[in-house]
């Protein structure tokens, strides 16, 4: 009876490959790698949650190798009829006690940390107050103190916390920025509210967590923390109307024409897509293709091609028409 | 009786159709449940090609939805449900020393509900495209209704699980009364084997869990088929209430599944160290524990819903509570094999590769009641980690292990060995290979049912690890499949005790006679045949005389009934009224021939019996 003994082969390489893997993980998008304070708090829940667990895995390991190498029939062992055990309080209360003490040592920072990380911060004057409304499928920045509303990429300063109102314009979506912290659902008809912080200037990786539709495997943003300084630039960049260049007067009146009753590029404006204010200046296009003028091509082209199942009609647009659009988005910046 | 009816006896297809013994209901639930099983593999693997490498195009959008949907769907009600009830109709009143169950012609009833149910979902594939909203349905995007009407997904998802569900129902309450009232003289409560216990505790849970999940279906129904509101905010609805309602039935729904699998396996791990139970009481005791605190901790599956901390610290401390029991079992299935002398047959093989998996399985959970640290979790691999190793390293290798061990009672064959080893081993390893790495795509951020990732962010080399195990999984059943149908052609030989077992199961043939026990054995302590073996008689000793048998007539109503229910969920699905109130009469008149005619069934009388070797 090698068999068991063959087990122990596949254990270190369960071993290697959980090195292999820990190791790993992007600093932009990983749990494991915290850039703010809340995703800190939620390492050390989880460590310290798999340290108990740990504990309890070794020793019943330990228990259930020794028992199956130790009691197995070997080869020209006679058939014998064991002892008939019913049981031992000593031991069954052994190993009802133990766990209820290993539990209640977790379940103390558990509660603590719960009532923490739910801290209220809507009402902190200190705190930048932002409003998400999830969209199938784009994310919206709303910043009512500020003024201020934009998509796809959350601006953020380093250092402070900011304090989220979380709803959603159509079905139930998930907000999660690994890196800063966990997620939290954005429902429909009601508000949600949390709060992050990132410690250092970064651009972090935001995903939606909850089944939302065709694209929700799409639906990512990004989240660009700035020092306070860069971070009061931006706002006041945000502010100033956009001084349209000569050349993408054009592309200003066929976006008037086709676009604007979907898409504002003011300030505050609110729409039925993503206001596209300071658009030139984002990470991505639609949150998932690099910014560049052929992946505005490709997406006003034939938005379903990009993200199935999105709400942007196809806009019958000419391909130089186009072209003076991208030279008009490329100005908002 | 008086006046008893002439036997029918249907020979062939029919005899499966009519059918109202527990032995070949048992039999039915295996083959259908089995049917879905592969159906929910064959989607599984697809899913895993698709996430084989990052930005694939194979299966995106909503056809990956689908197939994430109709995976979860169907694994859960239309594979595991079934084979649990499998071994509970096959083993429960066998077991207790009972005939047949209560109601051999509702059991009927049950299993053809549940097999048109689940044949309704699956035709949804050719008929405009599956649910995509995920198995939890969650509103309000559950609730959007195709404005072209050619695309009716959800729909095959509410009316289908109503179906099956009421199948279920009837089938839990089925067993909550045979399990009261039809045990053997001698057979208390406290001499019930473990899997009786546990089919008795999971009964109970179905009573209490599946009217939820029934009423949050009935009202998504009304949303989508007759304008109703409950979930549409716009008109005063809340979609939180389905999230509500479906865990309060989705995790005792958990627990439903995972208590017979403990079942299995203290009979397995009893039978194969050769020794009882060690702590029966407490582990009675553990499984009630369980099941009444499965009740309290759904709201551990909506921790980022917002609820609030105060609710969310109350059940992140109660569902912490049920990793207790569950370690009390751990560790009474280990003190049970500790002084025994063990052999590892392919099921104590999959029965003890069960105990380090599960537990795996448990401790993660544990991580996740945390709820601060459930907001990293929750929605992400991590979590699909989780509740695979819980629900594949658990129930589907106690499952397996319950084949291997009861597959001689029941179909009068043993399964081949060598190749129950290759399929363990390959199963096993599959297993490990696909979901242990989860657990770090989903704390590296990957969220789950996600179509695709994106390169460079250290997803790659977990999830083509991942899919290679998923298609050693598929080996491994394939080996399994083999072993069925190479051993199904050999002589039916088993022997009526193969495994030395210790419950009234193994004092009867194999396969049983259709009448069990020609005497009611009398039982006189835990693990009866054991006993009687120990005290050196070779069988049970009979608590009545020879005499005639009462059994319960087969009957094609059944069938006919459960067609009529299917009939008029398609009427209502395409609002063909005419069609649903033909499906709705075909229904009713099944009730009327059921209740205008007397049926007292036949008796088979003593010359009758035929004495092949029957004991007890």
């Amino acid at each position: 009876m090698n068999r068991w003994q063959n087990l122990w082969r596949y254990i270190p390489l369960f071993g290697l490959m959980m090195l292999l893997l820990t190791g790993c993980g992007d600093d932009t998008i990983s749990a494991l790698k915290p850039r703010g304070p809340v995703a800190r708090d939620q390492l050390f829940l989880m460590k310290l949650s798999l340290g108990i667990m740990i504990l309890v895995v070794i020793v019943v390991f330990a228990i259930y190798i020794y028992v199956l190498v130790r009691f197995r029939k070997k080869k020209g062992d006679k058939d014998i009829i064991p002892k008939q055990v019913e049981g031992s309080h000593t031991l069954e209360i052994i190993w009802t006690v133990v766990p209820i003490i290993l539990l209640l040592i977790l379940a103390v920072p558990t509660v603590s940390y719960t009532v923490k990380l739910a801290e209220n911060h809507s009402q902190d004057k200190d705190a930048i107050h932002v409003k998400v409304t999830a969209h199938q499928f784009w994310w919206q920045f709303e910043y009512p103190d500020l003024g201020i509303a934009t998509a796809q990429d959350l601006v953020i300063p380093t250092n402070k916390k900011i304090a989220f109102e979380l709803t959603s314009a159509d079905v139930v979506h998930s907000f999660w920025i690994p890196s800063l912290g966990g997620k939290q659902d954005t429902n429909v008809g009601m508000t949600n509210t949390f709060y992050l912080e990132a410690d250092e200037v970064d651009t972090f990786k935001g995903k939606c967590a909850e089944l939302c539709g065709a694209s929700h495997a799409l639906m990512d943003f990004k989240v660009v923390s700035k020092s306070e300084a860069d971070f009061n630039k931006w706002v006041d960049k945000m502010k100033a109307p956009a001084v349209v260049p000569a050349d993408a007067k054009n592309g200003e009146q066929i976006f008037k024409e086709n676009c604007l009753s979907c898409h504002a590029v003011n300030a505050q404006g609110l729409g039925f897509g993503p206001n596209l204010n300071g658009f030139a200046s984002r990470e991505l296009v639609a949150g998932i293709l690099p910014h560049n003028d052929e992946s505005i091509r490709q997406w006003v082209k034939d938005p379903q091609s990009v993200k199935p199942g999105n709400k942007m009609p196809q806009i019958p647009l000419k391909d130089d028409q186009i072209n003076d659009v991208i030279k008009y988005l490329n100005s908002l910046k | 009786m008086a006046h008893s009816h002439k036997a029918k006896h249907y020979t062939g297809l029919m005899d499966w159709l009519t059918t109202v013994d527990h032995k070949k209901i048992g039999i039915l639930y295996l083959v259908a449940g089995g049917l879905f099983f592969l159906m929910g593999g064959i989607e599984a693997i697809l899913i895993r090609i698709q996430l084989m490498y990052p930005d694939n195009h194979i299966f995106i959008g909503d056809t990956f939805n689908a197939l994430t949907t109709m995976h979860g769907t169907t694994m859960i009600f239309f594979a595991a449900m079934p084979m649990i009830f499998a071994f509970m109709n096959a083993v429960v009143p066998l077991q207790i020393g009972a005939r047949d169950v209560a109601f051999p012609f509702v059991n009927a009833l049950g299993f053809w509900l549940f097999f048109l149910g689940g044949v309704m979902l699956n035709v949804s594939w050719f008929l405009g495209g599956a649910p995509a909203a995920g198995w939890t349905a969650y509103a309000p995007l559950s609730g959007i209704v195709d404005s072209t009407i050619k695309y009716h997904g959800v729909d095959f998802y509410v009316v289908g699980l109503q179906i099956a569900g009421l199948g279920t129902l009837i089938g839990g309450i089925n067993f909550l009364v045979t399990i009261i009232n039809m045990r053997a003289p001698g057979m208390t409560y406290m001499r019930m084997p473990l899997f009786t216990w546990t089919a008795f505790i999971t009964s109970a849970l179905i009573l209490f869990a599946f009217p939820a999940i029934t009423v949050g279906l009935v009202e998504l129904m009304f949303d989508r088929l007759f304008g109703g509101a409950f979930f549409e905010v716009s008109k005063g609805g809340n979609p939180v209430l389905w999230e509500h309602l479906f865990w309060i039935f989705g995790h005792p729904e958990v627990y439903i599944l995972i208590l017979p699998a403990f079942g299995i396996i203290s009979e397995i791990v009893s039978t194969f160290s050769k020794k009882r139970l060690f702590g029966y009481s407490s582990m009675v005791f553990a499984t009630a524990l369980i099941g009444f605190l499965g009740f309290m901790v759904w709201v551990h599956h909506m921790f980022t819903t917002g609820i609030g901390p105060v609710g969310n610290a109350i059940f992140a401390v109660a569902t912490m509570a049920i990793a207790i029991p569950t370690g009390v079992k751990i560790f009474n299935w280990l003190f049970t094999l500790w002084g025994g002398q063990i052999t590892f047959s392919t099921a104590n093989i999959f029965a003890t590769a069960f105990i380090p998996t599960f537990v795996m399985g448990g401790t993660t959970g544990v991580m996740l009641a945390v709820p601060a640290a459930d907001f990293q979790y929750h929605d992400t691999y991590f979590v699909v980690a989780h509740f695979h190793y819980v629900i594949v390293g658990g129930l589907v290798l106690g499952l397996f292990a319950g084949m291997y061990y009861w597959w001689p009672k029941m179909f009068g064959r043993m399964l081949n060995e060598t190749l129950g080893k290759i399929h363990f081993w390959t199963f096993f390893i599959g297993f490990h290979l696909t979901f242990f790495p989860q657990h770090f795509l989903g704390l590296m951020g990957m969220p789950r049912r996600v179509f695709t990732y994106q390169p460079g962010v250290g997803l790659e080399e977990g999830n083509f690890i991942s899919t290679i195990g998923a298609f050693l999984m598929g080996i491994g059943t394939i080996v399994f499949l083999i072993n069925v149908i190479a051993t199904s052609r050999l002589p039916q030989n088993a022997p009526a005790d193969p495994w030395d077992g210790r419950t009234l199961e193994w004092a009867i043939p194999s396969p049983p006679p259709e009448y069990n026990f020609k005497q009611t054995p009398l039982v006189r302590g835990l693990d009866p045949l054991w006993k009687e073996k120990m005290a050196g008689n070779k069988e049970m000793t009979p608590a009545e005389p020879i005499g005639s048998i009462h059994m319960p007539s087969p009957s094609i109503l059944p069938l006919i009934f459960s067609i009529g229910f299917f009939i008029a969920g398609f009427g209502f699905m395409y609002h063909t009224y005419s069609v649903a109130i033909i499906g709705l009469l075909i229904m009713l008149l099944s009730m009327f021939l059921r209740s205008v005619f007397d049926d007292h069934g036949y008796h088979i009388e003593p010359e009758e019996l035929n004495d092949k070797g029957v004991k007890a």
